[in-house]
């Protein structure tokens, strides 16, 4: 694999880890590449990726529409759309194989067991013409050849564990019969069934209301904790990365910008692009008078400069920056910015 | 004397089910989706009323009600001290000269063939705002009020970024000088970095151009940091409502106080804690007896489900639906009790 910038992407990975490959990791994302070719030009959705799972516990990746969020969730499951996409490098560590190397019969073993999402809409991703119980349990009886009986029995408990009501009625109806928070109930019951040690979850509350989006993510840091799997949680809102969130990658035009422990990001971040999403979010306590938004438009990925994406809206640019290519840097322990002065941001 | 803009009294809207043939043919009476409610509420000149709720709760309905564009079924409107609810379409068209709305699709919301400037122009010409030797100047001062390039004038709406959209739908809006805007979600669709742009502008506009807002949303902080006052409404009706510090400051209704609860806050602190409401909305279709939030209500007792609440008053602004705030024997005035 050629690797354009092996020192301080994979460095920034490694020295994470203490050494590459760290028994501490689920899994670690090298220099992943996934480029889409639209018939207007080529596309960089994710660009030299770099980014690592500890066993148990939860990356929340933020960025807004665009950012590249969701399509590394299925770069990682290889769920690229080809064509138009392909994942064009990187390597992406699990349980110590690359799941880029490995067959797509090997790779279809570990989707649904190992490695389970769950997407943003619970409407369109049920099917309308199963039952409930048949959905939740095609993964136990084609993976584990558990009996139908046996499936049954365990989509009831499964059910119950998701807090739905009367489980033994619900697993018998079809998804139309449900509210929108209770079909991401079944979602994620379907995800867990198979016990897998890491669960995607790409915006699992965004189509919900706020009272119900409490309810999902309560559930799934309950189950996380019974369960012990790691989550990579994509999401556009702060609030809920910082509430669920042991560590954050902030990601913009396909690139991580700034990756820390979450209590770093949000007391001492260290790109302007974190610290201006921070400032442009109203906040409930105390009352500002006006908001700081980020200047300018969001970026056109088919017009990136070759230096930093961020640089045309950045209140800190010099002249170089959109000049100089970028990647993530140290800039204290566990701490890393792809900002050439993360100085700057300080002052 | 107070300067009330839009006083809303009563109001309720129903809508008709479609039946399933089926039912039809049973003789079965048609099903009524009630989703306004008994609604009352006054905003006064260069207030901004919040309105939250979540999905279903009537609040966009409610804000349609208000410019005519759904028929209310029962209730009346008065906006400048003038009752609208029975003018024909033909005076509301003129009535619209001065209150207008902004939806919360950008995308939806404009339409697809038509560039800016005819966008603009299309109401500048039906609404008769200028001459039409005096348009261009027109429109040049009013993209640039809503910070849009006069260069982009002739691009079409698919040329524009989200936030971009939502500034031309303002620009259309404000195209006719209204003195009372419906603002329905307009930040809801765009990303965080965009959306306190628009906040910001919307901020500026109401200032300079003296606008009064009924402001749509569903997310408390962006309501809070706009708003004036706050009206919380759930299933068809208002909860709560109140000066912003009131509400928030202070709030009252369980409903509320879940509401903010629920809300997750940018501090890095993980959560542990028990959702702030259990349970779904019920649905408008079979709406629960008594007190419509019983049946999620942490503190609910045998009263609330059997009996509507009373609406309390508990100071000049602030007004709480339920039975048992304050505190239960609470005696103060109540403002009538709703549905009876």
């Amino acid at each position: 694999m050629p690797k354009e910038q092996p020192s301080d992407v994979v460095g920034a990975v490694s020295d994470a880890l203490g050494s590459q490959r760290n028994a501490a990791n689920l899994l670690e994302i090298i220099d992943l590449t996934t480029v889409f070719r639209l018939p207007n030009g080529r596309i960089y959705a994710n660009k030299s990726v770099s980014l690592a799972v500890e066993r148990g516990k939860t990356l929340g990746i933020v960025g807004e529409s665009g950012s590249g969020k969701s399509v590394l969730c299925r770069s990682i499951l290889r769920l690229i759309p080809s064509p138009p996409g392909h994942i064009a490098g990187g390597e992406v560590w699990f349980e110590g194989q690359d799941l880029l190397k490995i067959s797509s019969d090997q790779m279809q073993k570990i989707r649904g067991t190992e490695i389970a999402m769950i997407f943003q809409d619970p409407m369109t991703s049920l099917n309308p013409v199963w039952r409930i119980g048949d959905q939740i349990t095609e993964g136990l009886r084609l993976h584990n050849q558990r009996s139908r009986r046996q499936a049954r029995e365990i989509g009831i408990t499964l059910l119950r564990q998701v807090g739905i009501p009367s489980p033994e009625q619900r697993i018998d109806e079809y998804p139309h019969r449900l509210s929108g928070g209770m079909r991401q109930r079944v979602m994620i019951a379907m995800a867990i069934a198979t016990q897998p040690k890491l669960l995607l979850a790409d915006e699992p509350t965004t189509a919900l209301d706020v009272t119900i989006q409490d309810q999902i993510l309560s559930l799934m840091l309950e189950l996380q904790e019974q369960v012990g799997m790691s989550i990579i949680l994509v999401s556009h809102d702060m609030g809920i990365v910082a509430e669920t969130s042991d560590r954050v990658a902030v990601m913009y035009a396909g690139r991580v910008m700034e990756q820390a422990p979450t209590e770093a990001i949000f007391h001492r971040p260290m790109h302007p692009y974190t610290v201006g999403l921070l400032l442009s979010i109203p906040r409930m306590e105390g009352r500002a008078e006006r908001l700081i938004p980020i200047e300018g438009q969001p970026p056109d990925l088919l017009k990136l400069p070759k230096g930093c994406p961020f640089a045309e809206r950045c209140p800190v640019a010099t002249d170089d920056c959109a000049e100089t290519p970028i990647s993530l840097r140290q800039v204290e322990p566990d701490h890393y910015t792809a900002c050439l002065y993360p100085e700057r941001v300080m002052a | 004397m107070t300067d009330t803009v839009l006083e809303i009294q009563n109001l309720r809207k129903v809508f008709k089910m479609s039946q399933p043939f089926f039912d039809v043919i049973r003789r079965r009476p048609a099903r009524n989706l009630t989703a306004v409610d008994g609604v009352s509420l006054k905003i006064n000149r260069h207030e901004t009323m919040g309105l939250v709720g979540e999905s279903g709760c009537g609040k966009t309905t409610l804000g349609r009600c208000i410019l005519r564009l759904y028929e209310p079924s029962e209730g009346r409107i008065f906006f400048e001290g003038e009752d609208i609810t029975d003018k024909s379409q033909a005076e509301m068209q003129t009535i619209r000269r001065q209150m207008q709305i902004v939806f919360q699709d950008p995308y939806s919301s404009l339409n697809p063939r038509l560039t800016v400037r005819q966008t603009i122009n299309e109401v500048l010409r039906f609404h008769a705002i200028c001459a039409p030797t005096e348009e261009e100047a027109y429109l040049k001062k009013l993209l640039d009020t809503v910070g849009l390039n006069y260069e982009d004038a002739n691009k079409l709406p698919r040329s524009f970024s989200g936030g971009q959209r939502q500034r031309i739908s303002l620009a259309r809006a404000l195209a006719v000088r209204p003195t009372f805007l419906v603002a329905d979600e307009p930040v809801s669709a765009l990303d965080v970095s965009i959306q306190a742009q628009i906040l910001n502008l919307l901020a500026d506009l109401r200032k300079e151009l003296s606008l009064t807002m009924l402001f749509v949303a569903h997310e408390l902080s962006v309501v809070k940091h706009i708003s004036t006052h706050v009206a919380v409404m759930y299933l068809g009706e208002i909860v709560e409502t109140g000066t912003t510090e009131d509400v928030f400051e202070n709030p009252q209704h369980p409903y509320t106080e879940g509401l903010l609860a629920a809300l997750p806050r940018p501090e890095p602190i993980r959560r542990r804690r028990k959702p702030a409401l259990e349970g779904d909305i019920p649905s408008p279709l079979n709406m629960p007896s008594g007190c419509r939030f019983h049946t999620r209500c942490p503190i609910a007792q045998e009263v609330c489900r059997l009996q509507a609440p009373p609406r309390r008053q508990l100071t000049g602004t602030h007004q709480v639906l339920c039975h048992l705030r304050p505190t239960r024997n609470w005696n103060g005035p109540t403002v009538g009790l709703p549905n009876s």
